[in-house]
């Protein structure tokens, strides 16, 4: 039993050395431009635990999180779906501009503008899986290029068939706003900041994700695919299907990375919707260990990280060494995970042998 | 398990060999080209498609996603998939941007090389020394470099005439090259006749194409287009024809069996890496000092992508690559000179695909042929029906182009076996 506790200690690891890493470097590296790193963490902490800070944290770690979920789907089974940037920004235009062409009852509004989003997230994600089925392409290029054609498809839709009428002068490119009965009033402002409601549907979006991978056959099939593709293929698990059906998950979860920000903020999709949220979902899933708990802890620190950073202008120091602590929170994660893989790995072993010698030697013992 | 093309191609035998393109194949193809080019251009009297300027700006625009292609291969033919070609292109425009502001331009290049070395050394301490998953450290490295430039402009830029997304304008220029007679250059400080000019402006079916294309090539080269172009055959060379070429690519064809032959399968995927993140790291210094004069946030573009797209064109070969890189260079230079050349670029494609369509019915594809044709009759319609092509198919078609080649003929690109498959030391194939 102790020893079982001891290797799990193995995996806290993982997050300790990751922090001490990414403290260490962003020391060093404040301090290469004559900066004070406890001057600045001290502010940063000071900053970061105000009420506002708090609800700007979660709302920031929100769309993270659902990346994040998104992406450690197709992890769990070693699928590798780079392609959520692309699912997220075409499914967020086009449930933008659906929600904002109809009219419906509030509950009725906001489920379908979800619901165009997830079916777009899902057909875009589908392109890849299916050149991966039917003619073997790998889906790390295929989303790659899915990416860029979704930005200028994107850009190319917005500019000509979805874009709200300029009135005036009025620059600005982006669909028509979405009636009030398709928004997310907060559910309550912390330090006059809102905290969005969108929150919620995220916490049972995580809880759905668990139970989908950790309490169904289908979950069971999908982990059994990931750790040892063949046994699952004999078992009578059929990998293509699988590749599908993930990856239709996988997209149409991407399709709600935006809607926090959509319902809550925006009302519109306009060029200043954020970015990369796809790219920063895989650190959030590579760093959260692709378990829902660890991506909510991890889309948590990413968020407060993100904001508490946003007082170091203020103290004369360039705020993007935040960028370079997260760089460094990644790298270092995924190393030590693969460093403590393979030490886990090896004590189990051990600990296998030894249980079978132990074995081996009470039935030799019987005898006599 | 590999990570582009067939997951079966591979162990078993090299895809079929019955009609690989070699040299004179290549020739006739490039030749109609060339003539259906040169056809199109009178019919839709568009001087653009076929100009000097547009062929020079194609080759500059190919350059970066040339070298970007060209160390994909370094990487991959040692096994090591390299996603992060794009950070480490972020870091070569950063550094080749602050070492010619600094020092002078031929520094901003070493500087690029070495910043795009730099993003390589941890992707290979990553993946090879720690076994990292290569997809998921070519992600992190990508973040990371973009991280790592936005707060080194900060610091370095900041009140010098740049800020946290652009550097002060990079004065420091290369030297560039004309041929004489051929475009004009100069020799010995006497100006020679630009033969190539001449016979361009005057518009004659065929001669005038082809003069415009060798003038193009030909006018105002940057050294560093010449170095890009030169590094073709010799990867080639050193991959295909010398010994540490063969260890390099065996540590990617079967690095178990290379280890046990000797080779020290660690070291080549290190050397494969870092050839690879100072080829990025170039392409982003020739983005700064040649086609910007500066660094701007975001000015790679997604080139490393397309890079990594041309190397899978080119079936993981230089040649191959040249071509892909070359192929999306044109279209991008189109689409920055002249809009009505695009549209009529159309028309080429509805011609070829027609043409292609005919060849399969002739061989009885079927399938292959109404494909084709179907595709054709589309792309004329479209010529017929539309003035203008948008900008943003343009900036797609490398990509579109790249899934339709995969989707097509995966079964024609054989990339190294063992691509992007985690190789420990002394462990057997997991």
């Amino acid at each position: 039993m102790s020893r079982r506790w001891g290797i799990r200690l193995l995996w806290l690891l993982v997050p300790v050395s990751a922090a001490v890493l990414a403290v260490g470097i962003s020391s060093i590296v404040l301090l290469s431009i004559d900066a004070s790193p406890v001057d600045a963490f001290r502010s940063m902490v000071r900053y970061g635990t105000q009420g506002n800070s708090f609800a700007s944290m979660i709302n920031r770690a929100v769309p993270l999180f659902v990346a994040g979920l998104a992406v450690a789907i197709g992890f769990k089974m070693n699928l590798f779906n780079i392609g959520v940037e692309g699912q997220y920004r075409i499914a967020t235009l086009l449930a933008a501009a659906a929600g904002a062409a109809i009219t419906l009852p509030a509950p009725l509004h906001i489920a379908f503008i979800m619901l165009v989003g997830m079916a777009v997230g899902a057909a875009w994600a589908s392109i890849a899986a299916v050149l991966k089925v039917k003619r073997g392409v790998h889906e790390v290029v295929s989303t790659i290029m899915l990416n860029s054609i979704a930005t200028g498809l994107g850009a190319y839709l917005l500019a000509n068939y979805l874009r709200k009428p300029a009135v005036g002068s009025e620059l600005l490119i982006a669909t028509p706003p979405i009636a009030p009965s398709g928004r997310l009033g907060p559910i309550t402002q912390i330090g006059g900041e809102d905290l969005r409601s969108f929150l919620l549907i995220a916490i049972a979006l995580g809880v759905g994700v668990f139970v989908l991978i950790w309490r169904t056959r289908f979950g069971y099939d999908l982990r059994a695919s990931g750790i040892n593709p063949d046994a699952a293929r004999v078992s009578g698990v059929d990998p293509n299907a699988m590749v599908i059906r993930t990856m239709l998950i996988s997209g149409a979860i991407a399709g709600l990375i935006g809607m926090s920000d959509l319902f809550g903020f925006f009302h519109a999709y306009t060029l200043d919707f954020p970015t990369g949220l796809g790219f920063d979902g895989i650190a959030v899933a590579l760093v959260g260990l692709n378990h829902p708990v660890g991506i909510a802890l991890a889309a948590l620190v990413f968020g407060w990280v993100d904001r508490a950073a946003q007082i170091l202008d203020l103290e004369g120091i360039p705020k993007e060494v935040i960028v370079i602590t997260k760089g460094v929170i990644i790298l270092s994660v995924v190393i030590a995970y693969e460093i403590v893989r393979r030490l886990v790995q090896s004590a189990e072993v051990k600990a296998a042998a030894e249980a079978t010698r132990r074995l081996e030697e009470e039935k030799e013992a019987v005898p006599a | 398990m590999s990570w582009g093309g067939l997951d079966t191609a591979g162990i078993t035998a090299p895809p079929a060999q019955a009609r690989r393109l070699d040299t004179r194949r290549i020739l006739l193809l490039l030749g109609c080209v060339v003539v259906l080019l040169s056809v199109v251009r009178i019919v839709t009297d568009t001087a653009g498609l076929t100009s000097s300027g547009t062929y020079g700006a194609a080759l500059r625009l190919a350059v970066p996603i040339l070298l970007a292609a060209l160390g994909g291969i370094y990487a991959e033919r040692t096994g090591v998939a390299n996603i992060g070609l794009e950070g480490m292109m972020i870091l070569g425009t950063w550094f080749g941007a602050w070492g010619g502001w600094q020092f002078g331009a031929w520094w901003g290049v070493v500087l690029g090389i070495t910043g795009g070395a730099t993003g390589a050394l941890i992707h290979a301490i990553a993946t090879v020394s720690f076994g990292v998953n290569q997809i998921v450290s070519g992600v992190a490295i990508n973040i990371l470099a973009a991280g790592v430039a936005r707060f080194l402009s900060v610091v370095a830029f900041t009140g010098q005439g740049g800020g946290a997304t652009q550097s002060p304008q990079v004065t420091s220029e290369l030297p560039r090259f004309t041929m004489p007679f051929l475009a004009g250059g100069d020799l010995f400080g006497w100006r020679s006749p630009d033969v190539l000019g001449w016979l361009e402006r005057r518009r004659w079916f065929l001669v005038s194409d082809v003069s415009a294309m060798f003038r193009g090539f030909t006018l105002e080269l940057s050294i560093l287009t010449v170095m890009t172009l030169t590094l073709v055959p010799l990867t080639y060379l050193f991959l295909w024809r010398t010994r540490l070429g063969l260890r390099m690519r065996s540590a990617g064809e079967n690095p178990w069996a290379a280890e046990s032959l000797g080779v020290r399968v660690y070291t080549m995927k290190y050397v494969g890496v870092l050839i690879s993140g100072g080829l990025a790291g170039m392409a982003g210094a020739f983005l700064v000092l040649e086609a910007a004069g500066i660094y701007r946030e975001g000015q790679t573009g997604g080139r490393g992508f397309i890079g990594l797209a041309a190397m899978i064109f080119g079936n993981w070969r230089p040649t191959g690559a040249a071509a892909a890189a070359g192929l999306f260079g044109y279209a991008d230079a189109l689409n920055l000179r002249s809009p009505e050349a695009v549209h009529a670029l159309v028309l080429f494609v509805a011609i070829s695909l027609l043409a292609l369509g005919g060849y399969y019915a002739y061989r009885r594809r079927v399938v292959g042929a109404s494909i084709a044709l179907a595709l054709g009759a589309l792309a004329a319609v479209w010529f017929g029906v539309t003035e203008t092509v948008p900008r943003e198919f343009i900036f797609i078609t490398p990509y579109v182009a790249t899934l339709l080649v995969l989707a097509v003929a995966s079964q024609r690109l054989r990339m190294p076996t063992y691509d992007g498959v985690t190789f420990r030391k002394g462990e057997q194939i997991s």
